[in-house]
């Protein structure tokens, strides 16, 4: 079977999902169907889709069967086929996790029936991104995914949902501005587009102008990836959105920016110009991310912090420039999509059961809700990289790829690294502490009143729902995804070694390019 | 490939124009400002085609010498799509944040203000203690 014909399957699946999902707006169950399934489907191709460039490497089609270098190519290698596997996995999780919303929920957080197709489309943008061949489609995908997070962010259109929206949209529409300056930047520079053509032309072009054009799509990618000074959208416009969103978006969208960046760094611009300003600015993402993180009392907002945080370790990663940097980056992407949204999710969930995600109101959540005390502990300490959990293995692969590159500046980010994987812990535990150990707030409160002499019985609880099955248990699915990912690390590095080592022997140019061109 | 100066110019200037108006808070400003932006970048993409010909259709003209790019036109007229919808849904949250609010001013951090007021708070409170660090290594603190 010719396999490369599957390539277009995981857009097409998902935008044809969002489709029917619209045309269905008075048949909710059926809209659930149908955007489970779809997501489904998507999470099979993706397999397949590791499976079989793990084995014959990358595969390339070009779309309705113009001849290279006109048409427009999807690519899909080791790297994409990851990337494409663990965003599905979680879209598919998160999906779940919403469809467990009680009625009540619903009107409130996700209220009109267009929830499930906009959450298709940006998975049909990630999808699309991951995919995309040419510069020009990946402005697409990028474009896709950022319509249907303005959506899914400023559902309701709430008083607190347009004021994080305005900032994120803005903010979004200048980095579109500035993608497509870089491509008629390039296409002036080139006359082409595509991805693996530009690998080839862009090296006949002098240095300075191959500098202009790289920084200019780094800092393009930057703005997504959340990489600082570029990151301070991020905590303002995340945390105000429904859980599910939140989760989705810190799982994929800044992961779109970072493969972004490894394909910018490993196939268009092999050179080592910029690896210094990268390594300087990891550091400092991780570093100033974390210490805000520190001084949060809202989950999410802390999350949010974390989450620039770690992009921090990634950028590192790709600075280094060596295979090994590489390969810990993609496997260390893979984790902290995982852990990030599922942490995310487990904040909704802390939100119903303790009534707020702000750690002033919370309290004894050890005691009332032991289960959601686990699903908690289990990522938390992952995110901080504890031994064994793949976080730890992560870093470990990190520092020591850091180490064997050896420059003072890379030893200095590697501190930088541990220092920041320290304070994660410290934020985690934070949250630990206060939310689930103690007494809860009223049972504080009423000690209080018995110690004023007032009646303990007028004290109230707090307004805490309980926890719907469907949500418990699409949370404990990714946490035992996330523990999977820990298990089967030997093999899960060993391609994220291949993948590394695709990304720059070449092989990407000959299975896109026909003989002439390369 | 000859590139148009005078194209390349007026783009630079939209663009500059583009970047004044998103530096304001009404959200009716940006969008103008995204706008005019866009167009500056739409022309940075005729000004990539490089020197105009015939119509990019076959039959006119002896070979690929004598008709425009048709690539940059076709990917311009896709940004074309896409200003236009980001016009829409700017206008959408712009008017939202009409109702609202009375304006649509982009509002600062609410969390931002919130650690803000409470160092605030700090500095005027009883137990604050305003520590200036001398070279003598005595610290010393004001009561």
């Amino acid at each position: 079977m010719m396999l490369y014909n599957l390539i277009p399957l995981p857009v097409l699946l998902a935008i044809g999902g969002a489709a029917i999902a619209l045309a269905l707006p008075r048949r909710p169950g059926l809209q659930r169907v149908v955007s489970v399934a779809s997501l489904s489907a998507i999470v099979a191709v993706a397999a397949v889709f590791m499976w079989f460039t793990h084995k014959n490497g990358p595969m390339a089609i070009w779309i309705a069967g113009w001849d290279a270098p006109l048409g427009i190519s999807l690519v899909v290698d080791r790297l994409s086929a990851l990337m494409l596997f663990v965003a599905s996995v979680i879209a598919l999780g998160v999906l779940l996790f919403a469809t467990g919303q009680d009625k009540d929920e619903v009107r409130r957080e996700t209220p009109v029936s267009i929830f499930h197709p906009t959450f298709l489309l940006l998975m049909a943008g990630v999808s699309n991104a991951f995919l995309a061949g040419d510069l020009f489609n990946l402005f697409v995908g990028f474009e896709m995914l950022l319509f249907a997070s303005y959506v899914l962010l400023t559902l309701g259109g709430t008083s607190d949902r347009i004021r994080a929206g305005t900032t994120y949209v803005v903010v979004s529409l200048l980095s579109s501005s500035l993608f497509l300056i870089s491509i008629a930047a390039i296409y002036a520079a080139t006359g082409t587009v595509n991805m693996a053509h530009l690998a080839v032309r862009l090296r006949d072009l002098t240095e300075p102008v191959q500098l202009l054009l790289e920084v200019l799509l780094i800092v393009t990618f930057a703005i997504k990836a959340a990489v600082f000074p570029l990151s301070s959208w991020l905590p303002d416009s995340y945390p105000t959105a429904p859980a599910p969103v939140t989760a989705v978006f810190a799982g994929l969208l800044t992961k779109v920016g970072v493969y972004a960046i490894i394909r910018t760094e490993t196939l268009l611009f092999p050179g080592d110009t910029i690896y210094n300003v990268l390594l300087v600015a990891s550091l400092l993402t991780m570093v100033l991310g974390i210490l805000g993180a520190i001084a949060q009392v809202e989950i999410k907002r802390m999350l949010s912090f974390t989450l620039i945080s770690h992009i921090g370790y990634m950028i590192f990663g790709i600075a280094l420039a060596t295979d090994a940097g590489l390969a810990a980056t993609i496997f260390y992407t893979a984790h902290h999509i995982t852990i990030q949204a599922t942490l995310f999710l487990v904040t909704g969930l802390i939100e119903r059961r303790g009534g707020t995600s702000s750690l002033d109101g919370l309290g004894g959540l050890l005691k009332v809700a032991p289960l959601l005390a686990a699903l908690f502990f289990i990522p938390a300490m992952n995110l901080g990289g504890i031994p064994p959990l793949s976080g730890f293995i992560g870093k470990i692969g990190l520092l020591q790829a850091g180490a064997e590159v050896g420059t003072p500046l890379a030893w200095l980010v590697l501190s930088g690294g541990v220092l920041t994987s320290l304070l994660t812990l410290m934020a985690m535990a934070k949250v630990w502490n206060r939310a689930f150990w103690g007494v809860t707030p009223a049972e504080q409160r009423r000690s209080d009143a018995i110690a004023q002499d007032l009646d303990p019985d007028e004290i109230e609880d707090e307004d805490t729902r309980p926890m719907p099955p469907l949500q418990v248990g699409a949370t404990m699915g990714l946490v035992a995804f996330g523990l999977a990912l820990t298990i089967f690390a030997g093999p899960l590095y060993e391609y994220a070694h291949a993948a590394a080592a695709t990304l720059r022997d070449g092989s990407y140019v000959l299975a896109v390019l026909p003989e002439g061109l390369r | 490939m000859t590139a148009n100066l005078v194209l390349a110019i007026t783009a630079g200037i939209l663009v500059a124009a583009g970047v004044y108006l998103l530096l304001e808070r009404s959200l009716t400003r940006i969008l103008l400002g995204i706008m005019v932006a866009s167009n500056g970048v739409n022309l940075m993409f005729l000004v990539a085609a490089g020197r105009p010909g015939l119509p990019p259709i076959v039959g006119f003209g002896d070979g690929a010498d004598d008709v425009s790019d048709p690539l940059p036109q076709a990917m311009v007229l896709t940004a074309i799509v896409i200003t236009m919808a980001v016009a829409a849904f700017v206008l959408t949250m712009a008017y939202r944040s009409f109702q609202l609010h009375g304006h649509d001013e982009v509002a600062d951090d609410v969390e931002d203000a919130r650690i803000r007021e409470l160092a605030q708070k700090d500095v005027v409170s009883e137990s604050y203690e305003d520590t200036t660090f001398s070279d003598t290594g005595a610290d010393v603190v004001s009561e």
